[in-house]
C-alpha cells in the first residue's frame, strides 16, 4: 500500500486532535493528561506517517515529477474567459502532492512541530485544564493548517493553509486574551497578515486569468513552455502580488510590525509559528512558484532588495533590545530577509535550505528562551538575568549551539546555509544576474554587514543571559532551576540538529557532484531552469573559498565585539558608553525606528478617518435616505388616508347623496296630488303617441 | 260639407279643454265635470265616425260610454261626499296625505 | 237668404260648435261649481244637437236624458249637499300647475290631431241610411240600434249592466255615514 496515496492524512491527524481537544477536552474539562496525549498523538502521527510516506515515496516514485493525490473536488464552476481568447473551466480540487519540496517541508515541519508539542506539555503545565486544552487544540489546528499549506498541489489549497496558519497565529498570540495587549497583538498580527493575503488573492485571480489553472504542475509547465516570454508580464504581476502575501506572512518590510508584538503569545507558539514554520510559509511559497520569479527579473529584484534591506534593518533593531524574545523576533525577521534575498537571486534551493536550518536553531533558541523565562518566573528582560549558565546547563549549551549556528560558524548548520546565501548573492552580482549586477553586489555588502550584526546581537544575548552574575534579585535567584525533561529533550534534539543539520548542504565536491550538493540535487527538479541563466559567469573556486573566509570573518567580528562588550566587561561600561555617546541612534534603534508610531499616525489614522467618514455617510446619507423614505412613506400614507377619507369615502357618500337627492326629486312626484299623476299620464301618452307616429311614418 | 274632420277637430278641442280642466282645477267637483266633458268629446268623435263609416257600432259604443260615464260620475260624487266628511273640504290642494 | 238656406247645415254646425266650445271653456274657468255645472249642462245639450246632425237620434235623446237629466242633477245635488262655497279667485286652479298643464294638454291635442288628420281621415261624406236600417230596411235609428244591441253586442250590454250595478253598490257604500268616515263623532252609527 502506498502511504503517500493518502498524504492528506498528514494534515488530518492533527485536525482530529484539534477537534477532540477543542470540542471535548475544552468543553468537558478533561484532564491535562488526556489533552496532551491526544495532541501529541495528533502531531506525532503526522510526523511518523509523514516521514514514512515520504520515505516510501522517495524510494518508489520518480522524484522528478510531483505525485499528486486528489482527495475530492472542491470548487467547480463554469467556463471562464481568460487571457488570449481562451476559456478555462473552474475546477479546483482539494489535492495534495508529494514532491521534493513538499517532502522537505513536511519533513521538518512535522518533526519540529512534534517537538514543540512535547515542549508545550512542560511549559503550559501551570495553566488551568480548559486553557490547556484550548492551547493544544489551537496548536494541533495550526499543524493541520501548516501541513495543508505545504502539501497542497494548487494555489487555493495552499491558500487554505495560508489562511489557516494566520488564523491560528491570531488565536495563539491572543491566547492570554484577558490581557489587553495580548489580544491587541493578536489582532495586529491578523490584520497585517490580511493585507498580505489581499495581494495573494489577487495573485490567484491573475494566475487563473493567464493560465486557466491553479495547479502548481500546470503552472510549472505553462511557464516552462513559454519560450518567448509571452507570460513575462503575467509572471511579474503574479510574482509581485504573491510577494505581497509573503511580506505579510513572513514579516518583511513594510509588513513586519506584527512579529515583535506576536511575542505576547506563549513561547512555544513563538517558537513554532513565528520562527520555524508559519513565517517561512512565504519563503516556501516563493520557492514553490519560482517559475514566476525566474521569468521576471523585476519581481526577483524586488524580492531580493526587500529581503536584503529587511535583513539588515531588523538586525540593527535587534542590537539594543532588552527583551529576550524581542531580540529573537527581530532576529527571525532578519533571517527571513536572508531567505528572501536568496530567493531573489534565484537560489530557491538555498533559501529552502536556510528555512530548514533556521527552523532548527531558531526553534531551539526560542524554546531555550522559554526555558529561561520559565526559570526566571516570567521575567523576560535580559538586564535582569545573567549567570544562568550554572543553573540551567542543558538550556545553556543548546542555546549556545543554536547561537553559534545562527552566527554562521563552521561546521554548524547555519554556516552552510548562510554561507551559500552570501555566495549566491555575490555570484548574482558577479555574474550580473538579469543585468542588475550592481544592485546585487550592494545587497551582498548589506548581507555581510547583517552577518556581523547577527553574530553580535546573538552573542550579546547569550552573554547577558547566561554569563556574568544574576541581576534579578535574591528572591528570583532561589527559584532558578532547570526545566523538566519535556522541555529539555526538544532543546537537546534541536541543538543537535543545529549542529549537524547543515551537512546535507555540504558542497558537492565531496560527493563527486561538482555543481550540486545533496539538498540541491534533491530539490533541483522543482526549480524552473532557464537556458540563459545557466551560462552566467560563476565565481571560481578560489573566489568561493575567499567568500567563505569572509563570511566566517564577519561572524567572528561580531562575536569579538560582543565578547568585548559583554563578556569581558562586567559592568557593560563600553556598551553603555556607546549608548550615551550616540543617544539618537540608540533611541532610534531601541524604538524600532518608530515604525509602529509611523503606521499609527498615517495608515491607521487614515483608516480610522475613512471609517469615520463612511460612518458619517452612512448616518447622514444612507440613514437619511432611509429616514427620508420613512417620511415619504408616512407622508404618502397620510395622503392616502386623506384620499381614502375624502375621495373614496366622498365618492361613496356621493353615491348615497345622489340617491338621496334623486329620490328627493322623485318623491316630489308623489305629492299626493292626483292631478299631477294625471299630468304625468298625459305626458306619457304624448310620448307614446309620438313614438308611434314616428315609427309608422 | 261638414265631414268627419270638423267633428274630430271639435271633439279634440273639447277633449283638451276637459283634460286641462282635469289637471288644473282645484275643486274636486269641477274636476269631475271636466271629466264628463272629456267623455262627451269622445262620444262626439264616435258618432262622427259612425256616420262616416256607415256603421252602427260607433253609436252602440257611444251608448256604452254614456252608461259607464254615468256610473263613474256616481262613484266620483260618492267620493266627494266621503272626502267632505273626512276633511270638510273639496280643495284638492289639501288632499295630499298620500305623499311619498 | 239663399246662402243661409244652401249652407244651413254648415252654419248650424259652426254655431253649435262655437257654443259647445264656449260651454267647455265655461266649465274650465267658472269659479263657482254651480256655474260650471250649468255650463256643462249647456254643453251636454249642444252636443246632443250635434249628435242629431249626424243622424244619431237615439244617442241624442239618451245624451240629453242621461247626461242632462241624470248626471247634472246628480252633480247639483251633491253641490248642494256638501254646501260648497265658491273658492277665492286665486284658488280656482291648482297651485303651480297651470303652465305645465296647458302645455301638456295642447301637446296631446296636437298629436292626436296630427294622427287623426294624416293617418286616418280621408275627406268624404257618408250618408246616414245605414244608420237607420235593419237588414236593408229603413226602420229608424232606434230600432236599428236595438236590433244590433241585443244581438251582436249582447255581451257588452250585459257587462255594462253589471257595471251599473257595481256602481250603484259603490255609491251606496260611499254615501253611508259610517264611523270610519266621520271626522268628528265617536260611536258607531248605521
Amino acid at each position: 500500500m502506498k502511504l503517500y496515496d493518502f498524504i492528506w492524512l498528514v494534515p488530518l491527524f492533527p485536525l482530529i486532535g484539534a477537534a477532540f481537544n477543542g470540542f471535548v477536552s475544552n468543553r468537558r474539562g478533561l484532564s491535562k493528561k488526556t489533552t496532551h496525549t491526544v495532541a501529541l498523538l495528533g502531531a506525532g502521527a503526522a510526523w511518523i506517517y509523514g516521514w514514512a510516506a515520504i520515505l516510501q515515496w522517495f524510494f518508489t516514485e520518480d522524484r522528478t515529477q510531483p505525485y499528486v493525490v486528489k482527495a475530492f473536488t472542491w470548487i467547480t464552476g463554469g467556463e471562464l474567459a481568460i487571457e488570449g481568447g481562451r476559456t478555462a473551466a473552474v475546477d479546483i480540487a482539494a489535492s495534495f502532492q508529494v514532491d521534493p519540496l513538499s517532502a522537505v517541508m513536511v519533513g521538518f515541519v512535522s518533526f519540529v512541530g512534534f517537538l514543540i508539542h512535547l515542549y508545550s506539555v512542560g511549559y503550559m503545565h501551570d495553566e488551568p485544564d480548559r486553557e490547556y486544552a484550548r492551547y493544544f487544540a489551537y496548536l494541533n489546528l495550526f499543524m493541520f493548517a501548516m501541513l495543508t499549506l505545504v502539501t497542497g498541489s494548487n494555489l487555493p489549497v495552499l491558500f487554505v493553509g495560508w489562511e489557516g496558519v494566520g488564523l491560528c497565529s491570531y488565536l495563539l498570540i491572543g491566547f492570554y486574551f484577558k490581557k489587553d495587549w495580548c489580544a491587541a497583538a493578536g489582532m495586529k498580527a491578523f490584520i497585517v497578515n490580511r493585507i498580505g493575503d489581499f495581494g495573494f488573492i489577487l495573485a490567484i485571480f491573475v494566475a487563473f486569468y493567464y493560465f486557466g489553472t491553479l495547479e502548481f504542475e500546470g503552472l510549472f509547465q505553462a511557464m516552462g513552455n513559454d519560450h518567448h516570454g509571452h507570460f513575462a508580464i503575467a509572471a511579474t504581476i503574479i510574482g509581485l502580488l504573491l510577494f505581497v502575501g509573503a511580506m505579510g506572512k513572513s514579516a518583511q518590510i513594510p509588513l513586519f510590525v506584527w512579529l515583535p508584538d506576536a511575542m505576547a503569545g506563549p513561547t512555544p507558539v513563538s517558537a513554532l509559528i513565528h520562527a520555524a514554520t508559519m513565517v517561512t510559509a512565504g519563503v516556501y511559497m516563493v520557492a514553490r512558484c519560482n517559475y514566476f520569479y525566474q521569468m521576471s527579473p523585476t519581481a526577483m529584484l524586488v524580492v531580493a532588495v526587500i529581503g536584503g534591506v529587511t535583513a539588515v534593518f531588523a538586525a540593527t533593531i535587534g542590537l539594543v533590545q532588552n527583551d529576550i524574545k524581542k531580540v529573537l523576533a527581530y532576529s527571525t525577521v532578519s533571517q527571513l530577509g536572508y531567505m528572501f534575498l536568496a530567493a531573489g537571486v534565484g537560489a530557491y534551493v538555498v533559501a529552502i535550505f536556510h528555512v530548514v536550518t533556521h527552523a532548527f536553531f531558531k526553534a531551539c533558541l526560542f524554546l531555550g528562551s522559554g526555558s529561561v523565562i520559565h526559570a526566571c518566573g516570567g521575567e523576560q528582560d535580559i538586564r535582569k538575568m545573567g549567570g544562568l549558565k550554572k543553573y540551567m546547563p542543558a538550556t545553556y549549551w543548546t542555546f549556545l549551539a543554536a547561537t553559534i549556528a545562527i552566527a554562521g560558524f563552521f561546521p554548524f548548520a547555519g554556516f552552510f546555509s548562510k554561507d551559500e546565501i552570501l555566495a549566491k548573492v555575490f555570484a548574482a552580482g558577479y555574474g550580473d544576474l538579469n543585468h542588475n549586477g550592481g544592485i546585487y553586489y550592494l545587497l551582498w555588502v548589506l548581507a555581510v554587514l547583517g552577518a556581523v550584526l547577527t553574530a553580535f546581537y546573538m552573542f550579546r544575548l547569550v552573554f547577558l543571559t547566561f554569563h556574568g552574575s544574576f541581576r534579578g534579585g535574591e528572591e528570583a535567584e532561589h527559584h532558578l532551576h532547570e526545566s523538566p525533561w519535556t522541555m529539555t529533550l526538544p532543546l537537546k534534539v534541536l541543538g543537535v540538529l543545529s549542529i549537524i543539520g547543515g551537512f546535507i548542504g555540504l558542497p558537492g565536491h565531496l560527493w563527486h557532484h561538482p555543481e550540486h550538493n545533496l539538498i540541491d540535487g534533491f530539490l533541483e527538479p522543482t526549480v524552473l531552469h532557464l537556458e540563459h541563466g545557466e551560462h552566467a559567469a560563476h565565481p571560481g573556486l578560489g573566489l568561493e573559498f575567499g567568500l567563505i573566509a569572509l563570511s566566517l570573518a564577519a561572524a567572528g567580528l561580531g562575536l569579538a565585539i560582543a565578547w568585548r562588550f559583554y563578556l569581558m566587561d562586567p559592568g557593560y561600561t563600553r556598551a553603555n558608553y556607546l549608548a550615551r555617546r550616540f543617544p539618537l541612534v540608540y533611541k532610534l534603534l531601541l524604538n524600532k525606528y518608530w515604525v509602529d508610531e509611523l503606521y499609527a499616525a498615517t495608515v491607521i489614522r487614515g483608516t480610522v478617518k475613512l471609517a469615520d467618514l463612511l460612518w458619517e455617510f452612512d448616518s447622514r446619507v444612507v440613514d437619511g435616505a432611509v429616514n427620508g423614505i420613512r417620511h415619504l412613506t408616512v407622508g404618502w400614507s397620510w395622503l392616502s388616508g386623506i384620499f381614502d377619507l375624502q375621495i373614496v369615502d366622498g365618492l361613496v357618500n356621493l353615491v348615497g347623496t345622489s340617491y338621496d337627492a334623486a329620490s328627493r326629486q322623485f318623491r316630489r312626484l308623489q305629492v299626493g296630488f292626483a292631478q299631477g299623476y294625471a299630468m304625468v299620464m298625459v305626458f306619457g301618452a304624448a310620448l307614446l303617441l309620438s313614438i308611434f307616429f314616428f315609427v309608422n311614418l | 260639407m261638414i265631414g268627419a274632420t270638423h267633428y274630430v277637430v271639435l271633439s279634440l278641442i273639447l277633449f283638451c279643454l276637459g283634460l286641462v280642466g282635469v289637471m288644473m282645477r282645484r275643486n274636486f267637483i269641477t274636476v269631475l265635470m271636466s271629466l264628463e266633458l272629456m267623455f262627451n268629446a269622445v262620444n262626439l268623435n264616435l258618432i262622427a265616425f259612425s256616420f262616416r263609416l256607415s256603421d252602427l257600432a260607433g253609436q252602440v259604443l257611444a251608448i256604452f260610454v254614456i252608461t259607464v260615464a254615468a256610473a263613474e260620475a256616481a262613484i266620483g260624487l260618492g267620493l266627494i261626499i266621503a272626502l267632505v266628511r273626512l276633511k270638510d273640504t273639496v280643495d284638492l290642494d289639501q288632499a295630499d296625505e298620500m305623499r311619498g | 237668404m239663399e246662402f243661409l238656406i244652401a249652407n244651413f247645415v254648415e252654419i248650424l254646425f259652426y254655431c253649435l260648435a262655437v257654443l259647445t266650445v264656449a260651454g267647455g271653456i265655461g266649465v274650465l274657468l267658472f269659479k263657482s261649481p254651480v256655474h260650471a255645472a250649468l255650463s256643462l249642462l249647456f254643453t251636454f245639450v249642444l252636443v246632443g244637437a250635434l249628435f242629431l246632425l249626424r243622424h244619431a237620434e237615439l244617442l241624442a235623446a239618451v245624451q240629453v236624458l242621461v247626461y242632462g237629466g241624470g248626471i247634472m242633477v246628480l252633480f247639483l245635488f251633491v253641490i248642494m249637499l256638501v254646501n260648497v262655497k265658491s273658492l277665492a279667485a286665486e284658488q280656482v286652479f291648482m297651485s303651480g300647475i297651470a303652465p305645465l298643464a296647458v302645455v301638456g294638454g295642447v301637446l296631446l291635442g296636437v298629436l292626436i290631431a296630427f294622427g287623426l288628420v294624416f293617418g286616418v281621415l280621408a275627406s268624404g261624406h257618408g250618408d246616414g241610411t245605414a244608420l237607420r236600417s235593419v237588414d236593408g230596411e229603413e226602420i229608424g235609428n232606434t230600432e236599428a240600434i236595438g236590433a244590433i244591441l241585443y244581438t251582436k253586442y249582447l255581451v257588452p250590454f250585459e257587462v255594462v249592466s253589471v257595471v251599473l250595478l257595481v256602481a250603484m253598490i259603490g255609491a251606496i257604500v260611499f254615501g253611508r255615514r259610517s264611523a270610519a268616515l266621520e271626522t268628528g263623532g265617536g260611536g258607531g252609527g248605521p
